[in-house]
């Protein structure tokens, strides 16, 4: 058996089997052509009979005309000639007859994006403190950033739809699940109009309508994470956008979403938010984020407003800028009606090369600044001390602390540059830098659960440098390593060293910009 | 009073000027410029060609800019590939374009594939063979006879959507094959010389142009589809090129072209810098049959130069 085989191969490999594939090859070849030719030529010939029988039917032109053409270039060798055969009536729009945009095969496109970290720092308090996205890093060791499965496709032929399906674990090792987004969204309303519904993230910014996986850098920007929450800003809702009639890109978008939940920590989320402080810990303004009023009037839910306006500076540069505003109430202390503001400016700006191959070689650069009112509720702590539960109290005396309503502010940018070098490869810099006004809260010299208590590190200032280096071994997978240097005020320096990667499943990930 | 409705009216009647003189052409939108050159030569000045993909850029990664979102949500015709090349960004882009016209299965959205035999489908997808497209090989227009089918299909369309201007369309097309007719004996002639020469690529975009040109351009740069050249593959390209004997590496404008020349060094080859792209290289013009005049005088021209090459030690 084993001598036969290999005396198959050993002819197999010769140069005269080689010339007789070839042969039989080309001969296969050429029968194929010559059907196709002679497939070519009958429609050619329906198609000039179809054309002659229309100009007389048009009677303006003499019944010659119809014959000019095909006569007139006898002498060329007509070896084929093809049409798309006769194209039928357009279909009419049926909802009972779904169609998809681009890829055939299937009437949905199905991809996965796995996201991994492995890593180390020099940092306690990694998840949630160091790190305060919902997909960093979060702990020493290995981290499931995001298995993102994600389909896509058209629905009828009035909206596309789009669903996100996030699978994670935390630090801890517990799964978490989450329905990132799951919208419809209009294909042809006029005037420009775009009207999307479901759960989606608020059009605020450029990096919080993003997935993980979209971002240059392993871990959200900090004033990102902070301000808008370790989720970002998404909740089921609804959106209206609409496209300018002007001569460059100029869009507003208007969104209403539902104000509470892991998808809107800055609004009426309460103290439990994914990736947040840990259980027993002093909570941001120091009183529980637990007064949650539920929705009585249409500003009990979150609203974002976004106008973006882009425009090609050359013919390998864009400038996309865009300015946001995200309101609501939130579900801080336990009297009033206090609400969030928050404020963005964002800025982003490309170059590419004439000659970009695969999308390389290009120049990025992109900034987000925020800033955020946050009014916080009055709250007595008296009633946590009546129940034994961990209070505030004054440092002096021992009393539960009772803290008036005030409203502190918060705001930071992040700016960051890749620069891919060559194909495959970027290099990034990201500076981060947060911080907070001093709230009326933090001055008192108090205690909590008998431990003296400083600034509100929820809020202190902070800031981070991170250089990065990515590698593409191909559009589908993907390595990254990120070094992080952070300062943190009055918790001091700490170094940080991340390895990602990435491995993208099915579908061709729609490109962005 | 009056006054006022005569203002009216003459606002009126200036927005319908204006609105008339913007709907008299058609306004087209073709993502790639060898496609935007056909537009060119059906629809003439009937039509308002505006395209998107740079002729020197690698039209698999063309970045999805806002701006493209404003051409294409005014676009009466959308004339696309078709065959999977732009899918990565076309697709996201219509979906928020939110143009009725050119959505697919409406009458302005021209897939061109349409008609057209694709090579190189693949019997089963699987990316360990590199970003291969599934509707088989995209690059068809580099067989001119492919431009017949498409130019057919662009006049059938604007005919469809600018009635007026049908006559003008077929007239056009007529004008553009004829030409094509013309020219095609010269091309075939300038090359059957070379009929069953093997030439080096650095990417598989010439089986159209190879099969109806009688060449055999088999050997690639790149191990696969879309992934960049090893150096274990790039010495086995070079030890087959000698084998061969093979005189030419077909370059494009946004391929690594010091990859080729390392190889040309190596193994005595010329490096033939082409393009699939009117504009994409000088003397390629803006026309579709000019660049077809520059590929068949380029290939020609580097196989019949010098002597047979002598690998080099």
């Amino acid at each position: 058996m084993t001598v036969v085989a290999a005396e198959e191969t050993g002819t197999a490999g010769g140069p005269d089997r080689i010339r007789h594939l070839e042969q039989r090859l080309q001969q296969l070849q050429g029968e194929f052509e010559r059907t196709l030719e002679e497939q070519r030529r009958q429609i050619e010939a329906l198609r000039s009979e179809l054309e002659r029988l229309r100009a007389g039917a048009g009677s303006a032109e003499p019944a010659g005309q119809g014959a000019g053409p095909a006569a007139g270039s006898g002498q060329a060798p007509r070896d084929s000639a093809g049409t798309p055969a006769v194209r039928s009536a357009p279909p009419a729009m049926s909802s009972v007859s779904p169609w998809r945009l681009g890829r055939a095969g299937a009437y949905v496109d199905v991809g996965l994006v796995g996201t991994f970290a492995a890593g180390t720092s020099t940092a306690d308090d990694i998840e949630g403190g160091l790190q305060p996205g919902g997909h960093d890093p979060n702990q020493r060791g290995f981290t499931v950033q995001g298995v993102e499965l994600n389909l896509t496709g058209s629905v009828d032929p009035y909206f596309s739809g789009s669903a996100n399906l996030l699978y994670s674990l935390d630090a801890s090792g517990e799964s978490r699940f989450e329905l990132e987004e799951a919208w419809l969204q209009t294909l042809q309303l006029p005037a420009g109009l775009q009207v999307r519904a479901g759960q989606f993230y608020a059009p605020f910014g450029r990096i919080n309508g993003r997935h993980p996986h979209q971002w240059g850098f392993v871990d959200s920007p900090l004033v990102i994470a902070r301000l808008l929450g370790p989720d970002g800003l998404r909740n089921p809702g609804a959106q209206l956008s609409w496209m300018m009639p002007t001569t460059f890109y100029s869009e507003l978008f208007l969104a209403v979403q539902d104000s509470q939940g892991d998808g809107a920590a800055p609004f009426r989320a309460g103290g439990h938010v994914h990736g947040g402080e840990e259980a027993g810990a002093l909570p941001m303004g120091f009183r529980p984020l637990e007064n949650d009023r539920g929705v009585s009037a249409l500003n009990d839910l979150m609203w974002t407003l976004r106008y973006a306006l882009s425009w090609d500076v050359t013919d390998q540069q864009t400038v996309l800028v865009g300015l946001s505003a995200a309101l609501g109430p939130n579900a801080s202390g336990a009297g009033g009606a206090p609400a969030t503001q928050i404020y963005g400016l964002d800025l982003y700006w490309k170059w590419r090369s004439p000659r970009a191959h695969a999308g390389f070689p290009f120049v990025s650069f992109q900034a987000e600044a925020l800033l955020r009112r946050y009014e916080l509720g009055a709250f007595d702590w008296t009633e946590h001390a009546e129940h034994g539960e961990p209070f505030l109290a004054d440092a002096a005396s021992g009393t539960p602390a009772a803290l008036p309503a005030e409203t502190v502010t918060d705001y930071g940018f992040y700016t960051e540059l890749l620069y891919g070098f060559r194909r495959g490869w970027v290099a990034g810099m990201r500076f981060d830098y947060v911080a907070g006004g001093e709230g009326d809260y933090e001055k008192g010299p108090w205690t909590f659960a008998g431990e003296p208590v400083g600034r509100d590190l929820l809020r202190r200032e902070r800031w981070r440098i991170t250089p990065n280096l990515t590698w593409y071994p191909s559009e589908y997978s993907k390595l990254r390593l990120q070094y992080n240097y952070d300062r943190r005020a009055d918790v001091g320096e700490d170094h940080s060293v991340w390895l990602q990667v990435e491995l993208s499943l099915g579908a061709h990930a729609a490109h962005q910009f | 009073m009056r006054w006022r409705t005569g203002f009216l009216g003459g606002l009126v009647a200036a927005l319908c000027l204006v609105a008339g003189t913007t709907e008299a052409r058609l306004r087209v939108v073709a993502t790639t410029a060898d496609l935007g050159s056909l537009v060119r030569s059906v629809g003439g000045d009937r039509v308002d060609v505006l395209t998107l993909a740079r002729p020197t850029e690698d039209p698999h990664f063309v970045d999805p800019r806002p701006s493209y979102l404003v051409r294409l949500s005014r676009a009466d015709a959308l004339v696309h590939g078709g065959a999977g090349l732009e899918a990565a960004w076309l697709t996201p882009l219509l979906q928020r374009a939110g143009n009725a016209r050119i959505l697919p299965a409406a009458r302005g959205n021209v897939r061109c594939c349409e008609g057209v035999t694709l090579l190189e489908v693949p019997e089963r997808l699987d990316r360990a063979q590199g970003d291969v497209h599934p509707q088989g090989n995209p690059h068809y227009l580099m067989d001119p006879e492919n431009a017949r089918v498409v130019v057919h299909h662009l006049a059938d369309t604007f005919a469809e959507l600018d009635p007026d201007g049908a006559e003008v369309y077929r007239r056009n097309a007529r004008a553009f094959l004829t030409e094509l007719d013309r020219r095609l004996p010269g091309w075939l002639e300038r090359l059957r010389p070379y009929a069953g020469t093997r030439l080096a690529a650095y990417h598989n975009s010439w089986p159209y142009f190879a099969r109806r040109f009688g060449l055999r351009i088999d050997l690639f740069l790149e191990p696969k589809p879309g992934i960049p050249p090893s150096a274990a593959h790039l010495a086995q390209v070079i030890a087959e090129m000698k084998a061969d004997r093979v005189r030419a590496i077909l370059v494009e404008p946004y391929q690594d072209r010091r990859v080729a020349e390392r190889v040309a060094a190596e193994t005595g080859a010329k490096v033939v810098l082409v393009t699939q792209y009117p504009g994409g290289v000088k003397d390629t013009g803006d026309s579709y049959l000019e660049l077809m005049d520059y590929l068949v005088r380029s290939v020609a021209e580097a196989l019949a130069a010098g002597p047979e090459p002598t690998p080099q030690p």
